[in-house]
């Protein structure tokens, strides 16, 4: 099996283009779209166990990368590889090897943490066994008491659901965990439980992780290497020293923020939204 | 540095058995829901048979044998209890995670989709088989039915068998919210609505108009609806309804099979155009 995490190479995304016969074709792998482009050629490749972060404003193509990544979404152009699967021919490898936790927690409300655990990780294979010994081990390295784990979800703060989603993530130990802007809207302290965790099992486990943000502290505690989407498009990568060094102009480095560099290179601040969503898209498109 | 061994799906009895406990957990969560359903049901099922009653209470129609109608019309709600929660249970195989926000996560799990969808229709089979068990039991406390003549096995094979066209009846229904995110639902529900009208649960299809008959034709209900009134009215066994368990194997053969491979283009077609995560 190939040993790189993941290949993306040259992935274009439009929605709103209209009906055309390849977007049920299954002999036909992609299809051009002509409505609004959301992600633009976009091409990199993520080393084993490292965290590779993705920043850019809301709007700027991060969620519809991720999902296309998760084969929860086709691309028009280009292709995704994990491992040296492909996410279209060979979805169901690249569902093994992956997991997923988006800003969203989005869990069965009514049933209790540890219900929804135990249908997630059977559907990746884990037994009831596997999954009563692991919950409460990753629960508390996330600061979350076990009894809660009983109650339903939705007698949980935002915070504490979170804490769940990334448990139910690292519950099946994937090889390539996507994160998609996993702390937003936590309080400091979950953001900082769910950072140290995150750090933790990186390190521990082999894991790969590939990071969407728009918290330029986060990424630059957290990533090993980061891109700049905007617009669609990768404008810049590198490592955060390396980002510092391409604005630096004999400031220095040490002087320049994350978010100084960003907005040098982009032109715009990541706090900005990007072009507004089309009607109906608003759900679609949140990166 | 280790290296990354070749993934395994997990196996199809433990998938099967994830969705079953989900939706079971689901279903005791929501057990107020449950409760209403019951006495909907159980309302319904009586308030329909008691028109029997007053048929023979008018004395309008000396020529009907009221015992007969009375169980005519307990089988049709009964069953027709069965097979709207086997309709209900399945075709909200979208719609309610879509509701829950749960879709992605379910859908990028390493498991087939005929797997997953089966496990969907097992729940839905038994859970319908629970329900319309209590609402016979209630029925039974109100209706004096002889039931001395029932051939209980031959109408257990009529449902057994007509339970496999029926799910595939509901995937197709539940193909309706990947498509149409805002009215889907809606649609599958029409669907249910028209299965009603064809298929002969509170009259015989002959009164059918002669433009409605092609469909009663096509509908499956209207075979399981004849066997097991052939089977529990008439006491015949299961030699006696082999044209209705025929022709329900017939259709879970082809339905089946077309319903999961038409959900498995529409997912693609979802995947496509970005309609997975939508709200409805």
């Amino acid at each position: 099996m190939n040993q790189v995490p993941l290949q993306v190479n040259d992935v274009v995304k439009s929605f709103g283009g209209g009906w055309s016969a390849s977007s049920v074709l299954p002999w036909r792998r992609n299809g051009a779209s002509h409505g609004r482009r959301v992600v633009d050629h976009v091409s990199f490749e993520v080393r084993r166990g490292e965290i590779f972060g993705v920043i850019g404003a809301n709007g700027s193509g991060k969620s519809t990368l991720i999902r296309i990544i998760s084969t929860l979404l086709l691309a028009d152009e280009g292709g995704v590889r994990v491992f040296g699967y492909d996410t279209v021919r060979e979805a169901t490898p690249v569902r093994a090897l992956i997991n997923r936790v988006s800003a969203d927690p989005s869990f069965f409300r009514n049933m209790s943490a540890m219900e929804n655990l135990l249908f997630f990780g059977r559907v990746y294979g884990l037994t009831a066994g596997d999954v009563k010994r692991r919950t409460p081990v990753i629960l508390e390295r996330l600061g979350l008491e076990w009894p809660r784990a009983l109650e339903p979800m939705s007698h949980l703060s935002r915070g504490q659901q979170q804490k769940v989603a990334v448990a139910r993530s690292f519950l099946t130990s994937p090889v390539l965990m996507l994160l998609d802007e996993p702390t937003t809207g936590l309080d400091p302290r979950s953001k900082r439980d769910v950072q140290s965790f995150v750090r933790d099992v990186q390190q521990s486990h082999d894991a790969t992780i590939l990071l969407t943000t728009h918290d330029m502290d986060e990424a630059e505690l957290l990533c090993d290497r980061i891109a700049f989407l905007s617009g669609g498009r990768i404008v810049a990568g590198g490592s955060p020293l390396e980002l510092r060094q391409m604005v630096a102009d004999g400031r220095p480095l040490d002087s320049i923020n994350m978010e100084t560099v960003f907005m040098e290179l982009t032109g715009r601040r990541v706090e900005d939204d990007e072009e507004p969503a089309e009607e109906g898209e608003e759900a679609l498109i949140h990166g | 540095m280790v290296s990354i061994a070749m993934p395994r799906a997990p196996g199809t009895a433990g998938v099967l058995w994830a969705f079953i406990e989900r939706q079971t957990n689901l279903w005791k969560r929501y057990w107020a829901w449950e409760l209403v359903w019951l006495v909907y049901g159980a309302v319904n099922t009586l308030a329909v048979t008691f028109i029997a009653r007053q048929v023979d209470s008018s004395g309008a129609a000396a020529s009907i044998d009221v015992d007969r109608l009375v169980l005519f019309l307990l089988i049709g709600t009964l069953v027709w209890a069965y097979l709207s929660a086997v309709l209900d249970d399945i075709s909200l195989v979208v719609q309610w995670e879509r509701w829950e926000g749960t879709i992605e996560h379910t859908l990028m799990a390493p498991v087939r989709r005929s797997v997953h969808l089966a496990g969907m229709c097992v729940f839905g089979v038994l859970h319908a088989v629970v329900r319309t068990m209590l609402i016979f039991a209630i029925a039974l406390a109100f209706f004096e039915v002889d039931l001395g003549q029932a051939d209980w096995l031959a109408a257990a094979t009529v449902l057994f068998v007509g339970s496999f066209a029926v799910a595939g009846l509901a995937v197709l229904a539940g193909v309706l919210p990947l498509l149409y995110p805002e009215r889907g639902q809606q649609m599958s529900m029409m669907i249910q609505a028209f299965v009603l009208l064809v298929s002969g649960v509170y009259y015989e299809v002959d009164v059918l108009p002669a433009w409605l008959h092609p469909f009663a034709v096509i509908s499956p209900a209207t075979y399981i609806l004849d066997g097991i009134r052939g089977a529990i009215i008439d006491g015949e066994g299961v030699a006696g309804v082999w044209r209705e368990i025929a022709a329900l194997a017939v259709f879970g053969a082809l339905l089946l099979p077309a319903s999961m491979a038409t959900f498995a283009v529409a997912e693609r077609w979802a995947k496509r155009t970005g309609r997975l995560k939508r709200q409805g």
